[in-house]
């Protein structure tokens, strides 16, 4: 993936960042031009409002992938999920921080900022959310490691940059 | 809207071809088809090829007028037109052309699927083959085909009480007709133990739930039902061609254990067609993954929903001799998945068991099939009705 496609939808896989139908209310990630749930999709036209999402949610599916994506072939096992946030939206992502074998459907986790893959040895490495076991869950508290809170760090003063 | 008749079929082996190139198989097909026909190149009007992702797999575009130039056509100038659907290429292909000999725009038309895998590595057919999938909000975070067809199988089995081994037959079942299949890459039997035991992909599913990657192509030749006796002894009607679409990913379906798409084909095809799914003696399914082989049985409502189990296990649904038989080609799991061909491949093996000429695969007494063909985890699905024209 190029650098500009990966860059162009940071504020989505940085900060969740998604929008809100002002007509209904209906929350999308990633944000849409148009309400699918309004019945005329003109009324929705250019009233879509920004609405992030608070990372929380629940494990509403999940896989064990051993045979991973382009990309994430060093991460095997990996669990790969659905993830049902309370505002609406499900989400693809990866659950970390745990033993495979422990999670659940119903299993309430939150979002963390993570790095994704990289494409090559010497090529630009992908940073977006992944999920960790909410600390309420009994899993012991999701803290980034030093890695990614500097790359958490960079990417916030790169945002403020720009 | 005039009826539409298929007066021939034509299909290569499928599998690992690394002896024949793209053009050589997309043409043999084509020609097949026509002989059957009884029509030779200068009878043909249009030319509707399915094939998902040429660009990727042989680094080929505009394949459509290739095909055409070397079945030596290029000199009548026809259109010759690419249809991409991901894994529904091949049946919506057929839909095309379908609509354009039933409005009569056409009177006769070849329509093709083909696809060359096997010119790349294994790893890069399965990132092509996932390219099928949304690549900035699923592929990107770490999914692949199979482990979205999991996430489904999964939360199949948390609602509606499905078991491991309630899809794990279909593997057996479609290695059982490969076996008797000629065409079919692979022709071995399998036992449940072995599906249920096969290295894991994205659990629960596991290699023996995954079809292959295989080369291939396959070719039909549709034309005016009026016109059919002239060309065939036994033309098979089209009796309802239907696409209905969803959204490309997964995450923004309202319920994951039923693909939208294929329910609603199948409502309006057997609407269109005066017919029920209890008039179906033999269908085609899209069993790229065992669970969507147990999601179409429901979704086409040939099941009720947490019911494709108990109907495997007591037989109403199997083999040639159940009440409905289902892929008596071995299915995408052992007659194999070149992508594009796929959804032309299955209407020839119904056309096949309409004709009566499926030899050891017979089913007897079949008069109405149905094929379903689908894109990614469902974003196209494609439902046909066929039957023996009377």
């Amino acid at each position: 993936m190029t650098v500009a496609r990966f860059w162009r939808e940071t504020p989505r896989r940085y900060n969740l960042g998604g929008n809100r139908c002002s007509a209904c209310s209906t929350v999308y990630f990633p944000p849409r031009a148009v309400c699918p749930t309004c019945q005329t999709h003109r009324q929705s036209l250019g009233k879509m409002e920004p609405f992030t999402l608070s990372g929380d949610g629940e494990v509403y599916s999940f896989s064990v992938v051993h045979e991973g994506a382009e990309g994430f072939e060093m991460q095997v096992p990996y669990v790969l999920a659905l993830i049902k946030t309370p505002e609406g939206p499900l989400l693809t992502g990866q659950v970390v921080d745990i033993t495979p074998a422990d999670v659940h459907i119903g299993m309430r986790v939150h979002a963390a900022f993570r790095k994704l893959r990289e494409d090559g040895r010497a090529g630009v490495i992908h940073y977006g959310y992944k999920f960790a076991p909410s600390r309420e869950s009994g899993a012991s508290e999701p803290t980034a490691s030093p890695a990614s809170q500097e790359a958490l760090a960079r990417a916030a003063a790169r945002t403020a940059r720009t | 809207m005039r009826e539409v008749a298929i007066l021939g079929i034509g299909q290569t082996k499928f599998g690992e071809l690394w002896d024949r190139s793209f053009r050589e198989i997309g043409i043999e097909a084509g020609f097949a088809a026509l002989q059957e026909a009884k029509l030779s190149s200068k009878d043909i009007s249009a030319l509707y090829l399915g094939n998902m992702a040429s660009g990727s797999f042989i680094e080929q575009e505009h394949i459509a007028p290739l095909i055409l130039d070397y079945a030596g056509l290029a000199g009548h100038h026809l259109p010759a037109i690419r249809v991409e659907a991901g894994g529904a290429s091949g049946a919506v292909a057929l839909h095309q052309a379908y609509l354009a000999v039933a409005s009569g725009a056409h009177d006769y038309v070849v329509v093709g699927g083909a696809e060359k895998m096997t010119d790349v590595p294994e790893d890069v057919q399965t990132d092509i083959a996932n390219a099928s999938a949304d690549q900035e909000w699923e592929t990107v975070f770490g999914a692949t085909l199979p482990s979205l067809w999991a996430l489904i199988a999964r939360r199949h089995m948390h609602d509606h009480g499905t078991r491991r081994e309630d899809f794990a037959r279909f593997p057996v079942l479609a290695h059982e007709m490969g076996s008797k299949n000629p065409l079919a890459h692979f022709r071995n039997k399998v036992s449940l133990d072995q599906v249920l035991e096969g290295s894991p992909v994205a659990q629960p599913l596991g290699v023996m739930d995954c079809a292959p990657a295989s080369d291939g192509a396959s070719a039909l030749v549709l034309g005016p039902l009026e016109k059919a006796r002239e060309h065939t002894d036994t033309p098979i009607r089209i009796c309802a061609s239907q696409v209905a679409c969803d959204t490309l990913a997964l995450q923004h379906r309202k319920d994951i254990t039923t693909v939208e798409a294929t329910r609603l084909a199948a409502q309006v095809a057997f609407r269109h067609a005066k017919r029920t799914p209890a008039d179906v003696q033999v269908a085609e399914i899209h069993d790229a993954y065992s669970i969507s082989a147990l999601l179409a049985l429901e979704d086409l409502g040939f099941c009720p929903k947490g019911g494709v189990g108990k109907a495997l296990a007591e037989g109403t649904v199997g083999p040639p001799g159940a009440r409905l038989a289902i892929n008596s080609s071995g299915g995408l799991k052992a007659q194999g998945q070149p992508f594009g061909a796929v959804g032309v491949a299955q209407v020839a093996e119904v056309v096949r068991q309409l004709r009566g000429e499926a030899k050891e695969r017979q089913v007897a007494g079949a008069q109405v099939g149905l094929t379903h063909n689908l894109g990614g985890t469902g974003a196209t699905s494609v439902v046909h009705l066929l039957e023996r024209a009377t």
